[in-house]
């Protein structure tokens, strides 16, 4: 073991309670910073999900509320053109040759799926209950490879849909609110007035409020025989990416060359992911402002330690250690209270994290969650310790400079 | 033989005013010499010991120690220097209080790092048995008399075999026995050892016994 070292270990250990409350400093900072690293990004990855559950990677649809210059502009294009109220066209939604398109996209190496499928507003009527939700007419095989369907079935499998031509596969939450269970039969009104009865033949549960109460999955020529219309009627088509961090580049890529709408998913979920953004500077923010505390502690510490240690410090150079020697043992004093209030700043951030993980926390009817999500990644945790040791590198680095510039003479001479 | 050589050193300090301490000062030191250096207060005996020590590196002239010209070597050299050829001994013991006795001496050795741990443990003992407070060895430094303090001082100035062991009022603080103590052990360490000892003193007796008396005045050496 080198001498810089024993004797720094030495003064460290000869200030026991001195030592402590320094370590303790970057303990609280650096534990504060796991927990609420571990809990924020649990749940930005929990919103980004969802936001992925509730949205395919690029949606191509007909915007029919995009703005329609009025027909002055185009005869008097020089001019100033009032026009108020201008209402929308009475547009269809459909996409023309939707499945063609489908087919195109598909051939796209980066693309995983592509469903199109065809949407609508219904009533669901279920004895007296009537419920306001959507009706998703899809090809039950295709928008599973999109939203792992299967794995979300609470009741009943999504093969039920292809056997069943009538069937549908209903939201929990939607079925909970109607008292419907699997088997039985319910009265979709659309909005032109036209009703058709469906047997719930399956339950799924995508864990977003916002689609378990309102949707249901039936096959596309059941819902185009609902809304009446022809077998080449479809509103939308879903895409998944192999990579979706793409989807962005590529939808503007895919309206240009299709002349539809095409909204990626960030796009679709702006409100949500901005919560991630506010997360991601509350937590750096937070845990810097502690970090600084504890920096400011050691800084403290090691020049109050400095003071009192100048006589041995002229000494120490008297006797022949160099500045360099000198400034070696205060800054290892500062890197060992750094290095282990870091350590048990984890493993006390680990503790919090399991603490928050274990609380019971009611998602209510918007999040089917039953405890907070905490990201127990390793990379935090080194981010944490090198912030931490790093903090008590800088803090240590002043004082320690001032003891090796001290002039043993001054001292000495008493 | 000669250990030391200073050739016309001067210094001067600026604060509060520019002021000559030391005037064209020459000195030659055998090896095996107990020199005594007195005069009056603020005649600059400190100053000088501290030039002579490498440690004020701020002056004129030139020094020479162990056949090593000193004058204009680096912080670092000069620092390694002092760890290998000179020992020092103050007026107030400073023994670095969260280290054992023992530890005490056996750092400057850690140091140098010229021989092994063991090597160095057993010439600590050796010293500290030499000035008789073995068995203190292990006690925290702190948790001694000052005559016991002064002595592993001594022992910690003498663990590298240095040159030289200079003192500031080395017995400045300790009653009359110990001081008799102190000289009785520089007096061996002359005589028996040929350990050449500078040493600053008030004590008249102390410095009579010495082998040189160097009598410095306003600045400058008169005897
Ligand atoms: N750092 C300094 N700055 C300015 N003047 C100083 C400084 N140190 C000492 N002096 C002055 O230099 C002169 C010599 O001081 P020095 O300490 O060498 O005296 P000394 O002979 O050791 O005295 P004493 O016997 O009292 O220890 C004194 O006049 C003192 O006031
Ligand atoms: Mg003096």
């Amino acid at each position: 073991m080198s001498l810089p070292f024993t004797i720094a270990r030495t003064h460290l250990v000869s200030k026991p309670k001195q030592t402590i409350v320094a370590m303790l400093g970057v303990t609280f900072g650096i534990g504060m910073f796991i927990a609420m690293v571990s809990l924020m990004t649990g749940l930005n990855d929990m919103t980004e999900e969802l936001a992925m559950t509730s949205s395919p990677d690029i949606r191509i649809y007909h915007d029919i509320t995009a703005d329609r210059p009025s027909i002055l502009e185009h005869v008097n294009p020089q001019g100033i053109n009032l026009v108020y109220h201008t209402k929308p066209k009475n547009e269809s939604q459909k996409v023309r040759n939707a499945l063609k398109i489908a087919e195109m996209i598909r051939k796209n190496p980066d693309v995983w799926g592509v469903s199109p499928q065809l949407t609508s507003q219904v009533f669901y009527n279920y004895g007296p209950v009537q419920l306001n939700g959507t009706i998703a007419g899809v090809d039950i095989l295709e928008e599973d490879r999109l939203f792992d369907i299967k794995a979300k079935m609470k009741e009943g499998r999504i093969e039920n849909l292809i056997v069943n031509p009538d069937g549908i596969i209903m939201g929990k939450g939607l079925a909970r609110k109607l008292n419907a269970k699997t088997g039985d039969r319910v009265v979709i009104t659309t909005p032109q007035g036209f009703t058709m009865t469906l047997k719930i033949v399956g339950l799924f549960q995508m864990g977003v409020g916002t689609i378990d109460n309102v949707k249901s999955y039936a096959n596309i020529s059941m819902v185009q025989n609902i809304l009446q219309r022809d077998k080449s009627y479809l509103t939308d088509i879903n895409i998944k990416l192999k990579d979706f961090h793409r989807a962005k580049a590529m939808a503007p890529q895919l309206q240009k060359t299709f002349g539809y709408k095409s909204e990626d998913w960030e796009t679709a979920n702006a409100t949500m992911l901005l919560g991630v953004i506010i997360r991601n500077i509350l937590t750096y923010s937070v845990s810097i402002t502690l970090l600084i505390v504890a920096g400011f502690g050691i800084y403290n510490i090691l020049n109050m330690t400095i003071m009192n240690k100048m006589k041995d410090i002229a000494i120490l150079k008297a006797m022949g250690f160099s500045g360099s020697d000198v400034r070696k043992i205060f800054m290892i004093q500062s890197l060992i209270i750094g290095l282990i209030g870091s350590i048990a700043g984890l493993a006390v951030g680990f503790l919090l994290s399991l603490l928050i993980v274990r609380a019971p926390f009611d998602g209510g009817d918007v999040i089917s969650i039953d405890h907070l999500p905490v990201n127990f990644e390793a990379k935090y945790y080194i981010v944490g310790i090198v912030f931490g040791v790093a903090t008590t590198a800088i803090a240590g680095y002043m004082p320690s400079r001032k003891a090796a510039k001290v002039d043993p003479i001054e001292i000495l001479r008493g | 033989m000669q250990v030391l050589k200073a050739h016309k050193v001067s210094k001067y300090f600026y604060e509060p005013e520019k002021f000559k301490v030391l005037k064209e000062i020459d000195l030659s030191v055998n090896k095996g010499e107990f020199l005594s250096l007195v005069g009056k207060s603020g005649c600059g005996k400190s100053t000088l010991l501290y030039v002579l020590s490498t440690m004020d590196t701020d002056y004129e002239g030139e020094l020479e120690i162990a056949g090593q010209r000193l004058t204009g070597s680096d912080q670092n050299q000069l620092s390694k220097f002092r760890n290998a050829h000179i020992g020092f001994v103050f007026q107030f013991h400073y023994l670095l209080p969260e280290f054992t006795v023992l530890q005490n001496v056996m750092i400057p050795a850690l140091k140098l790092a010229k021989y092994t741990l063991r090597e160095i443990e057993a010439r600590a003992y050796e010293k500290l048995t030499m000035l008789g407070v073995q068995e203190q060895a292990l006690k925290p430094s702190n948790k001694l008399s000052g005559g016991q303090q002064q002595r592993v001082a001594i022992a910690r100035a003498l663990i590298n075999d240095p040159d030289i062991i200079m003192g500031d009022e080395p017995t400045g603080n300790l009653d009359s026995y110990n001081t008799h103590v102190v000289f009785e052990i520089f007096n061996e360490l002359a005589q028996r050892y040929k350990q050449t000892i500078i040493a600053v003193t008030h004590d008249e007796e102390f410095a009579k016994k010495s082998d040189r008396i160097i009598e410095m005045s306003d600045g400058k050496i008169v005897s």
